[in-house]
């Protein structure tokens, strides 16, 4: 059973139609990469997913409820990082912390808070007006794992930390996936999307143009190849073939996933002397629907 | 060496002034319009010799005193005299405040976010950021004093004569230099830029205080203060220049004190350890409630504070009713034509008191049911909404802090002027005087549920204002220019029962407490249903 489910959510600001119809699933203990350049409308569909504003139509459940209408009820169960966290200047970011928990509705395990504020190097006695961005992240981030939910939202919740960091917050997300519970992470850094989640979905314009697990998703990638034969060969005009390029001792070129093996059967004829294949990123799947105009999915 | 410390001072300086060059201007016309207004609007009040020796007779009191300072001059209250009793302190304080919202600004505001760095990366001296804003306070307050000076002088008033009006000048420029240097060092000891303006404003306040109580009752504690020294010039009377240059003197050493700090300390470092606070929320902070009480705490005792003032200052010129009311005419004209005598016009100042303290004391009642569209607009109730609190709840404990705040507020300016007015009035009892001002609490909850109902609609706020001043014009020129009654009718507060006058009222108290009700209903209602912004 999927614990987040949306179908053909849209949302109008005034005449930007900020959502056109995005469609969601996240299952229990899975792991959501949510990618797409800024004002794709990442942090509009959470917001949605949040009841904090309300879809113009479409459907959103989470744990089977409606998202607007049983928010309160959700929240119990859900954690809530934004990217950009703003907190009140006199506060100091322990307290900030507590108070986030205990809105929740959950009690303050102190042992678990200070683990946390030691894992990510937080000096939870400074008022918050002295914390950089990346300080105030980490307000959020405590505040989110420090007690446990069924389903985390984190929007870009990386933007301000250092790599150190960056670190310690996957593995938070790795210990919250071991114990269950699912995550819809939003994200542009693809490194992160790729080390953490099982399932992407790449949103463009308001919306889902492609999503799946990261292993269908590569199937609809190019793989880079570079080749050296003995005889001379041109494959530029074969069926799949992109960016032929004659290099000093051999050639590079980009295959469709599916045509792999037909060119590959081709090249051999030739007389392969040698073969480096790097595998597809997610960073090309990435580029190549924004770089095409993303009508060639 | 000097190079070192204070290189490249006047670039920096003009850099300053070219980013002010909007705010400071302001700031002085706003000055000089202040000054001229009230100067001549004393010289039409009180233009005869007779009117301003009834003035003297009533501003004589310690409640005065302790507000705007010592009269001096009050046996020839001309209208120099007045200018510089009632308006010097006042102005002053004010000019200080500028000095520290400008001063903080060019140094830890500067250095808290990191500009400081990016220039003292460049050859500057270590002292030239401090150095540059202390002689741009120093030019625009001496523009300040001499543009004043020449304002008070061009109006042609005799009694303002030339020496006043260039000492009353420089009496504000030089509390404003004061300032400057106070801020300056404040901004060396604290490592925010809230810290060096709370500590700062801290300061003013203090001296504020120390020339009041000084002032009315024991006069070398006055000596204490710089605002004490800045009074004691006695523009306009006796013009003692020498206070000035007291005051000048201090200011500079205090200057240089910064200087040194500044030469001892790191950039972005403050020399005062900064205070850590609580790793942990206590019980009372992790609620809903307690929470936003707690963030308007400083607010809320600094209203309480005030309108008790407020209120004990009426309360203790009920006094001068008879002597006072009923000689300005128009004042006369406020309270409704048939004046009695006695104790019944000290009865009928006191409703019209009821219903002006009132109406100020739902300012601040108003603001704290506004701060949680201020959360909206800071971008910090998306957090708060994600969380399993409601969106009734929310609202609902800036309600309820509301009715705290009313509570308070009101109390306190009740209190105020009961204890006041009984103290110097014997015929009046405490609950005359304390229910006149209680009994209009229902009204000012219709402004807290109108309040409530915009931050609920996330829009129009505007609207709670207009309706404010609809009401307080309504009461104050209700008199003079005779509005039809249903304009009256149409402000909560004139449904209230005008005690000790009127007849208490008890269903017209419950049927505004329905009002309210409906109002905070309706505004829980339209809040659950809308987009937050942020
Ligand atoms: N409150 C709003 N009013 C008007 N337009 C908005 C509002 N919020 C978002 N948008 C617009 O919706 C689009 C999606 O924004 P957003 O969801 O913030 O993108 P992302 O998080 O992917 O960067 C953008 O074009 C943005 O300008
Ligand atoms: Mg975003």
């Amino acid at each position: 059973m999927s614990v987040l489910e949306t179908q053909g959510i849209t949302k109008r600001f005034g005449e930007v139609e900020a959502l056109k119809g995005v469609d969601l699933n996240v299952g229990k203990g899975e792991v959501l990469g949510f990618i797409g350049p800024n004002g794709a409308g990442k942090s509009t569909t959470i917001r949605v997913l949040l009841g904090i504003i309300k879809a113009n139509s479409g459907e959103a459940k989470i744990f089977g409820q409606d998202v607007w209408k049983d928010a309160v009820e959700l929240h119990k169960r859900m954690a809530y990082v934004p990217g950009d966290v703003n907190l009140w200047p006199n506060l100091t970011g322990g307290q900030v912390i507590d108070y986030f928990i205990s809105l929740r509705g959950a009690q303050v395990n102190k042992e678990r808070k200070l683990e946390l504020v030691e894992r990510f190097q937080l000096d939870p006695t400074k008022k918050c007006g002295t914390y950089s961005k990346g300080n105030r992240q980490k307000v959020a981030l405590i505040a989110a794992f420090a007690a446990e939910a069924d389903l985390y939202i984190l929007d870009e919740p990386t933007s301000g930390l250092d790599p150190l960091m960056e670190r310690v917050f996957q593995q938070c997300v790795i210990e919250a996936k071991e114990r269950g519970s699912s995550v819809l992470l939003s994200s542009h850094i693809l490194s992160e999307v790729e080390k953490l989640c099982d399932h992407v979905a790449i949103i463009r314009d308001g919306a889902v143009i492609e999503s799946g697990s990261l292993t269908e998703l590569r199937h609809l990638t190019r793989t880079h190849l570079y080749i050296e034969t003995k005889a001379s060969v041109d494959l530029s005009d074969e069926l799949g073939v992109f960016e032929w390029k004659q290099e000093k001792d051999g050639y590079s070129f980009q295959v469709d996933s599916d045509s792999l093996s037909s060119v590959m059967k081709k090249v051999s004829e030739h007389g392969l002397l040698k073969v480096e294949s790097a595998p597809p990123t997610l960073e090309d799947l990435f580029m190549r629907h924004y770089e095409t105009g993303g009508d060639n999915s | 060496m000097t190079n070192h410390w204070f290189r490249r001072v006047l670039p920096i300086a003009l850099w300053q002034l070219k980013q002010d060059r909007v705010r400071i201007p302001v700031w002085i016309m706003s000055f000089l319009a202040v000054t001229l207004t009230t100067v001549t609007l004393f010289e039409s009040l009180y233009p005869s010799a007779e009117d301003r020796m009834q003035l003297a007779h009533s501003v004589v009191n310690p409640a005065i005193t302790a507000l705007l300072g010592p009269a001096y001059g009050v046996d020839n209250y001309d209208v120099g005299a007045i200018l510089a009793h009632q308006m010097l302190l006042f102005t002053a304080v004010v000019v200080a405040v500028m000095s520290i919202l400008i001063v903080t600004r060019h140094t830890r505001e500067g250095e808290e976010e990191g500009r400081a760095e990016l220039i003292s990366s460049l050859p500057v001296g270590r002292l030239s950021n401090l150095v540059s804003t202390l002689l741009v306070q120093f030019i625009v307050y001496a523009i300040l004093s001499l543009f004043i000076g020449l304002a008070l002088v061009s109006i042609n008033i005799p009694s303002v004569t030339i020496e006043g009006s260039f000492l009353y000048g420089a009496a504000l420029g030089v509390t404003g230099f004061f300032f400057a240097a106070v801020t300056a060092v404040m901004a060396q000891l604290s490592e925010t830029a809230r810290g060096t303006m709370g500590l700062s404003f801290a300061v003013l306040l203090t001296f504020y205080l120390i020339r009041a109580i000084g002032d009315v009752s024991y006069e070398p504690l006055s000596w204490f203060s710089p605002l004490g020294w800045m009074l004691e010039s006695r523009v306009f009377v006796e013009n003692n220049w020498w206070m000035i240059v007291l005051v000048f003197g201090v200011a500079v050493l205090i200057g240089m004190f910064a200087m040194y700090l500044n030469a001892i300390r790191d950039i972005g470092a403050g020399l005062l350890p900064s205070k850590s606070g609580k790793p942990h929320a206590s019980k009372w902070l992790k609620s809903p409630l307690g929470f936003t009480i707690r963030m308007q705490r400083t607010s809320i005792i600094a209203w309480s504070i005030g309108m008790f003032v407020f209120g004990a200052t009426y309360g203790s010129v009920l006094v001068e009713t008879d002597t006072y009311v009923a000689e300005i005419e128009i004042m006369a004209q406020m309270l409704g034509e048939d004046l009695g005598t006695g104790i019944e016009l000290i009865e009928q100042f006191i409703v019209m008191l009821g219903v002006i303290i009132s109406i100020a004391a739902t300012i601040p009642m108003i603001l704290s049911v506004y701060r949680l569209s201020k959360e909206e607009k800071n971008n910090r109730i998306e957090q708060v909404a994600a969380t399993a609190l409601s969106r009734r709840k929310l609202l609902g404990s800036y309600v309820v802090t509301a009715l705290i705040v009313s509570l308070l507020v009101m109390g306190s300016a009740a209190f105020g002027m009961a204890l006041a007015g009984t103290l110097t009035l014997d015929e009046l009892a405490f609950s005359t005087a304390f229910n006149a001002i209680i009994v209009y609490l229902p009204a000012t909850w219709i402004m807290i549920g109108l309040a409530a109902l915009f931050v609920g609609l996330g829009k129009f706020k505007g609207l709670t204002w207009l309706y404010l001043g609809y009401a307080f014009i309504v009461v104050y020129l209700g008199g003079i220019l005779e509005f039809p009654s249903w304009m009256k009718s149409l402000s909560p507060y004139e449904l209230v029962p005008g005690l000790p006058v009127e007849e208490m009222n008890w269903s017209a108290l419950f049927s505004l407490l329905m009002i309210f009700v409906a109002l905070i209903i309706m505004s829980l209602q339209v809040y659950s249903k809308r987009d937050l912004k942020g």
